[in-house]
Order: C-alpha cells, then structure tokens, then sequence
C-alpha cells in the first residue's frame, strides 16, 4: 500500500468514469438541435417545397389551410412523423440522455434526483401512445412513397437526381418505420407460441431483424429527410440544378 | 515488469478511504487477479467476493473506473500502461466492506413474482422457435450489474416502486414462455413498476451475458402493458375480432 486519500463515501461526485462519457449526449444534443432548428424553419417558410409535381416530404401531402389557420401546412403534416419519433423507443433513450440528463451515461449521475417518476405520469406517460403514431407514420410513409411514383413516372420514366433522393429516403424512412418495437409487438411480439404461426414468426424475424439496427435507421432517415427537403428546397430556389439522368418520354 | 496503479475502496458501511496500490503486470491478467495480487502481498483482510473467475458466477460485480463489471471479465490490458485504475464497490446496494454489499433486497423481490404456472394438462412438447426468446433470459447470472446500473434504483433509489432489470427480465422470460399460463400484466405495471423504466438502455450495456434486456425484455412488456392498459382501440378491434 502506498497512498491513502481521506475518509469519504464509496460513490461522490457526478462519476468515476474517466473515459469521453459526455461525447455520445453531446453529439445526440447537437444532432437533434441541428434538425428541429432546421426543420421549424421551414415549416415557418412555406416556400420553395415545390418542383412540378415533385414536393417537399416536409410539405407532402399538399394540404389545403383554412384562412384561420396561421401557419404552413407543414404543421399539418409534421406533427405526425414528429410524435413517432418522439415516442420512439430509441429516440426516447437518445434525448433523455442528451436532454434530460437521466442520466445522461451509465454510472454518471442524473440530473436533479427529485420527484422522478419515470413514464408513469403526464407528460411521459404519452409515450405509451407509440403504436397509434407509428400507424400515422405508416400513412404518411405511403403518401412518400406515392411521391416517389409521381417524381419518377409522371412524365413517362423520368429519373432525375431528386428523385433518386427522394427513392433512398424512403427506403431509409420504410427501414426505420417497419422496423420499430412497436411494430415488432404487432406483427408477432405479442405471441408466445410462434409454432402456431409460421407467417407471424417469419415477418416477426424480420421486423426484429430491421429492429436490431434500430438506431442506425433512425439516425439515417432523420439525415435522409431533411436533406431530401433542402435539395428540393434548393431546386426550387434556383441554387440547385435538377439534372435528369434517365429520361424516357 | 510493468505495475498497474490501483485505487481501491476500503472501509466499512459507506465509510472508508482509496488507497493506492502498486500492482505488477502479467500477460492475460484480470483486475480481480490484481485484487488477489493485493490480498496475498500488501494485506489479506481486503474483502472481495468471488467464485467462479470465469464470468459464470455473478459474485465479483463491482466499478471499474465508474463503470459496473465483473472483476474477474475486466482485463487489465485495456488499460493504458501507468493509468490509475479506480475499483468500488457497487453503488446501489447496502456496503458492507471493501467492495462488498449486500444484495440480498434482490432475493426478496424475486420471492414476489408469481412463479412459472404450467396448466396442469399441458403438453410439453414444443418447438425451438417458440422456446428461443426464453432462453436468452436464462443466461442471466445474477450478477446484479443491472440493477446496480439503472438510474432508478441507483440514484432515485426508488426500490419501493422499481423492481429492476433484473426482475424484468425474469418477468419477460415467464410471461413468454409458451407453456405458462399466469397474467403478470398488472403486478407487471404496478408492483414491478416497469413505468419507471426509461429505457435509457444502461442495463443492456453493462450486461456480461450480452441479454439484450431493454429490447428483448423490458420494451415488449411495455407493449404488453400497452395492450392491456393503453390501447383502449386495439383492446376493442381484438374483442370483436378474437372475440377476447
């Protein structure tokens, strides 16, 4: 034995990790941060989401507003995508580590230890909502898919470079909706005896087989529909050229 | 011979002090053979529990560096050459000495959930797939690491309204299983608190068997719930279609 420190508690302070803890909420914090600023902006807008019949997955479906209504249409749209991700079950570990600090790593602290009450109670307790928002997120996914269809084949074959974003968003957007843990109990989670099934545990494999990369999906779609909406954006504002790489008329 | 520098926790019932050893290095060498290293030369009486040294016992949970392991799964060789090695006992728990608690408030929760309940007729044939989602529940050792990890026992101390991973764990594997016939839902929701849960996933991280606990245990039991307790349209479409 060498060195004594002072008498103390086996556990003070916020950890004894000494590794970059802090770095994975960090980066969450400022990945979030980056898209809600973004996608808020365009929703306020409500320009540049249109290049023919091509439209913005922000915009999509083109909504009448009623005069009343103060804001674009994206409000009347977003919300849906927006509550599947906030009550997705990765998501929700992502921010309230980032955001919430609770705790915001394993073995480090959380922030302000009163009144915890976990999902149990409001607002939290609306994260049990999920399923309905993930069959929202599936109507909207089809109405995306419905865009890809007319940016490709409205005017005969017409592949152009917004398209072809358009088609990677929603597969990523499709990988990461049909592979979440709600969808996972639907299709067969909730079963226990899959040998009754074989339909069921097949489609129940292969959603928990999307759900296993659950994070990488999430992470990639979020990146893949916000730059499908700033390309078109920038089309649609003349920065950006639209070039056509497979016309047939 | 290269020397590891490890601060170890000594002391009684959450009192005591780090006191820094000076600990050679051999190839292949884990922290809890260096805690032994410690107790054959500089003083026997460092208390430590263990059994097995194969990752199979679940005895030698403790924190390395902040981080819940097993000692005897820690290898020293991860660690940068001269790095101070800090070794604690488990936060969550009583102390009792050195790094060792007293996990016996787990034994007691286990007591209180309703036990495997086959129907008395039941045919106890059944096939792979209907049996493998069990099974990765069995390989937990009772280590503790969960329960010691997760935030609602460890920080909010909220023993009284979270029974832990662990348990959840247990419950899944039981609720699961194609020949158990018991409805735990409710004692799921509100004895067991899996509400409390926030699935930030430490549980599955620090987990020596690789369970994954949050998604394979803890988020299925909240769709279960769900289905019980939250899905007042879904719980209707089954009546008239299943006619439950």
């Amino acid at each position: 034995m060498n060195e004594t420190t002072a008498a103390t508690h086996p556990h003070t302070g916020m950890t004894t990790r000494n590794d970059s803890w802090w770095l994975a909420p960090g980066l969450v914090a400022v990945g979030f941060g980056i898209f809600v600023i973004y996608a808020t902006f365009r929703a306020f807008e409500n320009n540049f989401y249109e290049i023919g019949p091509i439209i913005s997955p922000f915009y999509s479906p083109k909504l009448p507003t009623p005069s009343w209504f103060p804001f674009s249409a994206a409000f009347l749209i977003l919300w849906m995508p927006a509550g599947f991700r906030a009550t997705c079950y990765y998501y929700r570990k992502a921010y309230y580590r980032a955001y919430f600090m609770s705790p915001p790593a394993c073995g480090v602290k959380v922030w302000g230890s009163q009144g915890y009450c976990g999902e149990r109670s409001f607002p939290f307790v609306l994260q049990n909502l999920h399923r309905y928002f993930f069959y929202l997120a599936v109507l909207v996914l089809g109405i995306l898919w419905y865009d890809v269809f007319i940016a490709m084949f409205s005017e005969g074959l017409n592949i152009s470079v917004v398209s072809l974003i358009m088609l990677a968003n929603c597969i990523l957007l499709s990988g990461y909706t049909f592979g979440c843990h709600a969808n996972r109990h639907i299709v067969g989670g909730g079963m226990n005896k899959f040998s009754d099934a074989p339909g069921k545990f097949k489609l129940w494999e292969f959603v928990t087989h999307l759900n296993e990369h659950h994070m990488g999906w999430a992470w990639c779609s979020l990146f893949s529909v916000g730059f499908t909406d700033f390309y078109i954006r920038q089309v649609a504002a003349g920065v950006f050229s639209n070039p056509t790489l497979i016309p047939f008329h | 011979m290269p020397e590891a520098i490890l601060k170890v926790f000594r002391g009684e019932k959450d009192s005591g002090t780090f006191e820094t050893y000076k600990v050679p290095i051999e190839e292949g060498m884990v922290v809890l053979d260096a805690i032994h290293y410690i107790q054959q030369n500089n003083d026997p009486s460092l208390a430590v529990r263990w059994n097995c040294k194969a990752a199979k016992c679940g005895s030698c949970s403790a924190e390395v560096n902040g981080r819940p392991a097993l000692l005897c799964k820690s290898r020293m060789d991860k660690f940068e050459p001269g790095q101070e090695i800090t070794v604690q006992p488990i936060k969550t728990f009583p102390h009792l000495k050195d790094l060792v608690t007293d996990v016996s408030w787990n034994y007691e929760v286990n007591k209180k959930i309703t036990p495997f309940t086959p129907a008395p007729d039941a045919n106890w044939t059944f096939y792979q797939e209907d049996i493998e989602r069990v099974q990765e529940f069995r390989k937990c050792i009772e280590c503790f690491l969960c329960q010691d990890v997760c935030h609602v026992l460890r920080d909010h101390n909220r023993k009284d309204a979270f029974y832990g991973p662990r348990f959840m764990v247990r419950m899944a594997s039981l609720e699961m299983h194609p020949l158990d016939t018991a409805n735990r839902l409710k004692s799921i929701k509100e004895d067991a608190g899996i509400g409390m849960c926030n699935i930030t996933k430490c549980c599955t991280e620090v987990c020596p068997e690789d369970i994954h606990i949050t998604d394979n245990a803890i988020i299925p039991m909240k769709e279960r719930v769900v289905d019980e307790f939250y899905d007042p349209i879904g719980k209707f479409l089954k009546s008239i279609f299943a006619g439950k």
